[in-house]
């Protein structure tokens, strides 16, 4: 009957989407009256999750490298042994990879872009973003297995410590069907899905040789750096960091986008973001109508008082 | 080797989102339907792979018969036959299964299927049909190679990217990347005349049963009028992030 949570790790660390995770699923096992334990990944810090209120946390050894099918068949397993009937987990990349894999598995239905606690417990009805962040639906999971892929920042990180016990499993080598192989990149850079805030910069800047500009405020404000879709297009900055419909996801706290007109294509894949900040010459771009907060101005001439101003702020 | 593209129907993305009979259903009416884009960009990828490697690209679509003008679409972009299971999709799980029957039928070496549709995002078809047909899998699939037995893909992750390879069959979950949208083939009049002479088959659905029901929809709540701020007071927009929004 347990509620379990997939708590992802990096380089041996709690990703914060684990602490929110952990905290969505402390609040549902204590509403169905049942534990909460928790699956990892090689976690050199396991007692760290207690205070978001996991009671039992399995923690697997493994030196494979990620690999979604033997990560998928692992979670089950474990999932089992520990009598799960809800399975709750992120909404990463790797996370919407494994899950799939597993719904399949278990025979469980699967929420994913799900933004609140449910609405109704049993039975269990999840509101959801669709229509790439225009509208909402309540969804009804029927299946016994069931599980929950919130997104980042919908729920919050909530403390309520619990005494836990952890348990190592070591998993046996395990043949692999694919070889893969990690592409460098360069590694310091916050990523869009991780990030709390990101700034975004369109083709108001003008030319990538003034991208120090998004580079400077990202910096300033500890945020990942992105681009609309024509940027990327261009070859000012890499696919990688173009966001929007067709680009990667955005569900930050705060979205700042710099010379960014706002087709109606790059709002919707930005829309789940809690905040939005707006800075562009023509008061006319579609942006401002879906912003939160507004400068009209030169980005040339804005951005760098922002980040003075910014400065000043952090170190007081 | 033999290409199976999914294809989905959905709403364009300049399409007004309405909801009627009290919030239980999407508003069709007036809404233009696309094929959806990251199908689109695997469908662009299916034909360029048969131009160069001599296979087949079927295509197909769990959905009604007004699916049928995206089906033709594809046919007068390049691809060899159509498929269509006649039922209104109801979740991810019936459209996996139903695709995956055709997939063990007609034995295809590779099956491309976007890595989510842009009306339910629910990004989880491509990973289900891999699981159902014990096939290998690649999410968020930005490069493609394949011979006749085996390929290498790259998947983009949320910090990086990271190269996969293995021995087909396999599915992947396309997206841009894995062509451009400047690639995109718009048909021209010859593939559409070709495109209605090309064999379109209509197969009975199998699986009625759903995993999931849609209670109800929700718009967004109205938006409140952007604040604006001078670009000479722009410390009163660091008050306002940080003691409104309070998110610095």
């Amino acid at each position: 009957m347990a509620v379990i949570v997939y708590l992802e790790t990096e380089n041996g660390n709690f990703k914060k989407s684990a602490l929110e995770v952990s905290s969505y699923g402390r609040k549902l096992a204590d509403e169905k009256k049942t534990n909460l334990c928790g699956i990892t990944f090689n976690s050199s810090d396991p007692f760290k999750i207690k205070k978001y209120g996991v009671e039992k946390l399995i923690n697997i050894k493994t030196d494979h490298v990620f690999d979604a099918k033997i990560y998928a068949d692992l979670l089950c397993k474990n999932f089992k042994d520990l009598g799960g009937t809800i399975f709750i987990t992120g909404s990463s990349a790797d996370s919407r990879f494994i899950f799939p894999i597993i719904s399949i598995l278990l025979d469980a239905s699967y929420a994913t872009n799900v933004v609140e606690f449910p609405s109704s417990i049993s039975p269990l009805v999840l509101k959801r973003s669709v229509f790439t962040n225009k509208a909402f639906v309540f969804t009804e999971l029927k299946t016994k297995y069931k599980i929950i892929g919130i997104l980042n920042n919908s729920f919050g990180i909530f403390e309520s410590e619990r005494k836990l016990i952890v348990k190592d499993y070591i998993s046996e080598s395990l043949d692999s069907n694919v070889q893969v192989e990690l592409i460098k990149e360069d590694g310091e850079k916050i990523s869009i899905a991780d990030a709390e805030i990101v700034v975004s910069g369109g083709r108001g800047l003008k030319g990538p040789e003034n991208w120090n500009l998004v580079e400077d405020l990202a910096k300033t404000l500890g945020a990942a750096t992105a681009c609309s879709k024509p940027v990327s297009d261009m070859g000012w900055r890499p696919h990688s960091e173009h966001v929007g419909q067709t680009g990667k996801p955005v569900a930050s706290n705060l979205y700042i986008a710099i010379g960014v007109s706002g087709a109606i294509q790059h709002l919707a894949g930005i829309n789940a973001s809690k905040y939005k900040v707006v800075i562009n010459n023509d008061p006319e771009a579609p942006f401002f109508k879906a912003a939160d907060y507004g400068v009209v101005g030169d980005a040339f001439d804005v951005v760098p008082k922002l980040i003075e101003g910014l400065k000043k702020f952090k170190s007081k | 080797m033999k290409i199976l593209v999914c294809i989905s129907s959905v709403p364009d993305t300049t399409s007004r989102i309405n909801f009627i009979e009290n919030e239980t259903q999407f508003d069709r009416s007036g809404v233009q339907y696309v094929i959806n884009p990251n199908d689109e960009f695997g469908l662009t990828r299916a034909i360029w792979l048969k131009e160069k490697e001599s296979c087949e690209v079927h295509v197909i679509c769990v959905g009604g018969i007004d699916t049928d003008p995206i089906l033709r679409k594809a046919l007068a972009v390049g691809a060899d036959q159509a498929f269509r299971v006649d039922t209104k999709p109801l979740d991810a799980n019936q459209v996996a299964k139903e695709i995956s029957d055709l997939v063990k039928e007609k034995e295809y070496n590779l099956i491309i299927a976007g890595r989510e549709s842009i009306d339910y995002n629910g990004g989880m078809v491509p990973g289900m049909i891999a699981t159902l047909i014990n096939a290998n899998y690649v999410s968020n699939c930005v490069s493609l190679d394949v011979d006749q037995s085996n390929f290498k893909a790259i998947r983009e992750t949320d910090g990086g990217k990271e190269e996969i390879s293995g021995s087909l069959p396999l599915v992947i979950g396309s997206q841009k990347g894995l062509v451009e949208e400047s690639d995109l083939i718009i048909p021209n009049m010859r593939g559409i005349m070709m495109s209605r002479k090309k064999p379109l088959t209509i197969i009975q659905a199998k699986y009625q049963t759903h995993q999931t029901q849609t209670v109800k929809y929700q718009k967004l709540p109205p938006k409140s009028e952007v604040k604006l701020v001078k670009p000479e007071k722009i410390n009163d927009l660091i008050d306002l992030l940080h003691n409104e929004a309070k998110v610095i």
